[in-house]
């Protein structure tokens, strides 16, 4: 009694009679459960250990920061993320060596299943996360804004992506999309000097909630269709009732790719990406390109190929449309794009039409290839959008195309790997961006939709252009002598045919030559010039006025040896008023993108195999 | 079993009808956000209906999770829209205007 | 409910007329409060009646909830959704001073409005024809347990649902509210620094990194120094979960 005597003083009588009901509700709860007791599903930890480290290890570093008494510093975040995503990476790891000696499982009454496609989307998404976290240290630092939100609500969209790639459950795959996504919301608002932040989250979040409900209401359907959620039921139920009047299951399904669309970017439902990636902090733009990708096409592919395997007919069409729309929508408007985050979106969606492919071919092959194209995709973009972060300077702003020109002379060697990155992206041979395009073209060509395939090789061609358009920029210096004010962005197309455009860059390319720059030819349509005059070019006024070429480098380098700020020129001239500081870990994470992205290109075998075996052992 | 499911399911359809609707017509962003509860609410009356047609308790608890999952995006979403128009004195999407499109 | 009542499908007929006036009285009754509260949230100026109006929707289907013997679900829907979310939108609502009235019938996109109610008829009409066409729930019955098993009440039965079948989706939903919490927290925080607008005022922030002219506004001090941002104003109860860590 000298307990409950104990309570009467604290808190009076209430307090009193709460512990007591509490106490008499545990007993009955107790006596419940000893009459029918609750068999809890077995777990196999080895599953889902991947993601348990990553969100414990979120929770543990905001509990750090928020329960120190000092601000934690930066640097602790960052080799605290970083360990975390690699011991993640290394469990994933031992995940895909275990599935390889003892064959794909299900665990936690089949609402888990781990197969080497699991495996492959938890060690994508740790890697990302990795990568993510070194290229943020350097960005947080400088926008000032530094502090555990940014990793710790990074690492939880990871473990959501994580878990959509092992769902075998419409519910989980739903959950752990909501997981990924609401991070991404906040993420994208992350940095609160940016009005263009606040706007993109806000436009991501009303469109990604749209596509939320739209997926429940799918997988609503879907459940009455077939009587359940989990995969594995409606593999089953699907394979032995030839349903004769499917109606209800075929507008579930339409309404889960229309979910699944939007958050791959497919084309009818994109309208979000240019201008949340425009919008959205440039390293949170790379993560949730690679992030978002990974996990909708791992649960596209697994719901998709595998459980509405024998609804094929059904919706290889309706695929076939989105892919072609994608892939066409996607090359057409990055060319037409000035601003190069704006480019990479579009790019990005264009990408998604090449991973559509795989999923078009629905056979092991094109899933293969869809893998091997999403995670080879995954380095490119994180470290594309690596390098926009570190050009971006205080306050990513300076993402206009024409202040990427004449890199290559301030910044040879960020110039040349974003080069790479972006040559990579145009599938240039010797990159896996080569490989990549080549295999789902290769699948969808064996899968009976060569004409699919045509159009993918078309797209291709065109993303070339604009990527290398800007590659060619970079490595093109200024000419102020020759291009009068107001004619200087050359490459734009809005200026002369794309045609002519694409020949000058071809002679840019072998010599850097750019002969024809002189007014004339193409530059002389009325209304080209009306465009262009638009854009004020004050700074190549000033070169002009200023002479020599050399005293203006000298000027340059001396400011930027003195480290004069010189945001408002950088702002005429887009990222390119002078050389950047690029911090120690986003080389570290630019190298790491980089090397996946070469070494894989010219020793293929092992990429090309990891993802052939992670398909093999996919549940089925 | 009195009244047929299939009753509440065009009732569903057509409540989330309208949500879709409010959502790509109205500009008022907590509008909008409410035009996604009641999304949310068709799939959830969808999901306990087929639970009753089906006798499966699985439908129930499904409609258990996408509460949860609303709530979380509610108090995301709001988060957002107070950190963006907390000098402003409207919340219409029209005011956003920095990014094209 | 007695498991034999529910199980069988084909029931007494005078027992089914008997018991379905009141059945049918409850499902017209709620139905129409659903679908006006639905159209009170699109068509209303204000949004305070919006989401007044949602209120009276998520009550109608909690209605719904409980004529289907979903009694624990109807409970949750009028806590959480009544009790916690409208008056979460009704705060922010007043909070932001937004609660005057909006002219709705200014459109910017004028091909809008038509384009998207001829789309949802469109979509409508699809999904109902589709279901009509294939007698809806055409599913495996009681996959995940029967909702009568063993007479247990509704509640039982879901919690088992939910910590036996649905167990790994339950420990997932801890994800979301991490999230939530942490977003919150951080979307709360006013900025430390000068906000950078992209085309304009870019040149703005380029001065807070030196002594700006005005002192006070574009303070002085030297980029990623937040800490001292610590103003009255920006003290608030989410500040002190997640620290504010640069310096």
């Amino acid at each position: 009694m000298s307990f409950l005597g104990f309570l009467d003083g604290l808190g009076g009588p209430h307090v009193r009679d709460g512990v007591i009901h509490l106490v008499v509700v545990l007993a009955s709860v107790h006596a419940l459960a000893a009459v029918t007791a609750i068999h809890v599903p077995h777990i196999r930890y080895l599953a889902i250990l991947p993601e348990i480290v990553m969100l414990g290890g979120a929770v543990l570093l905001l509990g750090v920061a928020s329960l120190s008494d000092r601000p934690v510093r930066m640097s602790v975040t960052t080799v605290g993320t970083v360990v975390i995503s690699g011991a993640s990476m290394g469990l994933a790891w031992w995940q895909w060596a275990d599935v390889r000696q003892h064959g794909p499982f299900t665990t936690v009454a089949g609402a888990v299943v781990t197969d080497g496609f699991s495996a492959l989307i938890a060690i994508l998404a740790s890697t990302a996360m990795l990568l993510t976290a070194l290229v943020g240290d350097g960005y947080l630092r400088r926008e000032g804004v530094e502090g555990p939100e940014f990793h710790v609500l990074a690492m939880v969209s990871a473990s959501g992506a994580m878990i959509m790639g092992q769902a075998n459950d419409l519910i989980v795959i739903f959950l752990g999309l909501e997981i990924m996504s609401i991070a991404l919301y906040v993420l994208a608002a992350l940095n609160p000097r940016r009005a263009t932040s606040g706007e993109a989250a806000l436009k991501y979040f009303v469109l990604g909630s749209f596509s939320s409900a739209i997926f429940v209401y799918g997988i609503a359907l879907t459940y009455g269709a077939t009587g359940g959620t989990n995969l594995a039921h409606l593999t089953s139920y699907l394979s032995t009732h030839a349903l004769s009047s499917n109606g209800v299951l075929l507008a579930g399904m339409g309404l889960l790719l229309v979910g699944f669309g939007f958050k791959v970017a497919a084309v009818p439902f994109h309208m979000w990406t240019p201008d949340v990636y425009q919008g959205a902090p440039s390293p949170v733009t790379g993560f949730m390109a690679a992030i978002a990708k990974a996990g909708g096409f791992a649960a596209l592919l697994r719901v998709f190929v595998s459980s509405f395997g024998t609804l094929r007919p059904d919706w290889r069409p309706i695929v076939y449309v989105i892919a072609i729309v994608t892939l066409v929508v996607g090359a057409g408007l990055a060319v037409v794009q000035r601003d190069v985050k704006r480019m990479l979106a579009y790019s990005s969606i264009n990408h998604a039409g090449f991973v559509l492919l795989g999923l078009q071919a629905a056979d092991a092959r094109g899933v293969s290839a869809a893998l091997y194209y999403v995670f080879t995709y995954s380095f490119m973009v994180i470290g594309s959008f690596a390098v926009v972060t570190l050009l971006g300077r205080s306050g990513d702003v300076g993402h206009d195309i024409a202040g990427y020109r004449a890199l290559a002379r301030r910044q040879p060697v960020l110039a040349l790997a974003f080069a790479v990155l972006l040559l990579a992206q145009a599938g240039v041979p010797f990159t896996t961006g080569f490989l990549a395009k080549l295999q789902v073209v290769a699948a969808v060509v064996d899968a009976h939709s060569a004409p699919l395939g045509f159009v993918a090789m078309g797209s291709a061609a065109i993303a070339a252009f604009f990527y290398l358009r800007v590659a060619v920029l970079m490595y093109t210096p200024r000419r102020p002598r020759w291009v009068p004010p107001g004619r200087e962005i050359v490459f734009d197309p809005i200026v002369g045919p794309q045609a002519s455009t694409a020949a000058r860059e071809g002679s840019g390319v072998s010599g850097q030559a750019e002969p024809e720059i002189a007014p004339g030819g193409s530059l002389d349509g009325g209304t080209a010039e009306g465009a262009v005059a638009t854009v004020p070019r004050t700074l190549a006024e000033l070169r002009l006025w200023s002479g020599s070429e050399r005293t203006v480098a000298v000027v340059e380098r001396l400011n930027a040896d003195l480290l004069i700020d010189r945001e408002a020129e950088a702002v005429e001239d887009g990222a390119g008023g002078r050389r950047v500081r690029v911090p120690p870990a986003a080389i570290v994470a630019i190298g790491i993108c980089i090397a996946v992205t070469v070494v894989f290109g010219i020793v293929p075998g092992p990429l090309v195999d990891f993802t052939h075996h992670s398909t093999l052992l996919l549940l089925r | 079993m009195s009244i047929p499911g299939s009753w509440y399911l065009i009732l569903a359809a057509v409540l989330f009808t309208i949500g879709a609707l409010g959502l790509l017509v109205r500009r008022n962003v907590l509008v909008m956000f409410m035009c996604i509860e009641l999304m949310l609410n068709a799939a959830n009356l969808t999901f306990v209906t087929f639970a009753r047609m089906l006798h499966d308790i699985g439908g129930q608890a499904v409609v258990f999770f996408v509460l949860v999952v609303a709530a979380a995006e509610v108090v995301v979403g709001l988060g957002i829209v107070v950190a963006i128009f907390r000098r402003r004195t409207s919340a219409t999407a029209d005011d956003l205007h920095i990014l094209k499109g | 409910m007695n498991p034999s009542q529910v199980n069988v499908i084909g029931m007494d007929l005078v027992a089914a007329v008997h018991k379905t006036g009141p059945d049918i009285a409850t499902f017209v009754v709620s139905a129409i409060i659903i679908i006006a509260g639905a159209i009170g949230v699109v068509f209303s100026r204000n949004p305070v009646h919006a989401a007044l109006s949602l209120v009276m929707t998520l009550f109608g289907v909690a209605v719904l909830f409980i004529e289907q013997q979903a009694d624990f679900l109807a409970a949750v829907q009028i806590i959480v959704y009544a009790g916690a979310i409208v008056v979460l939108f009704l705060f922010v609502i007043m909070f932001l001073g937004v609660d005057r009235r909006e002219n709705i019938a200014a459109e910017p996109l004028h091909w809008q409005r038509p384009l998207a109610l001829v789309l949802m008829a469109a979509a409508l009409a699809g999904v109902i024809a589709l279901g009509v066409g294939s007698h809806w729930a055409t599913g495996q019955q009681a996959v995940a347990g029967s909702t009568t098993a063993g007479g247990h009440s509704n509640v039982y039965l879901l919690g088992k649902s939910v910590f036996t079948t649905y167990l790994y989706a339950f420990e997932a939903t801890a994800a979301l509210l991490v999230i939530a919490v942490v977003g919150a927290v951080v979307l709360a925080r006013r900025p430390s620094l000068p906000s950078v607008e992209p085309e304009t005022d870019a040149r703005g922030a380029a001065v807070s990194g030196q002594p700006g002219p005005d002192g006070g506004l574009h303070d002085a001090a030297p980029r990623g120094s937040a800490a001292q941002d610590a103003s009255p104003a920006d003290v608030r109860a989410g500040q002190s979960l997640v620290k504010e860590a640069g310096r």
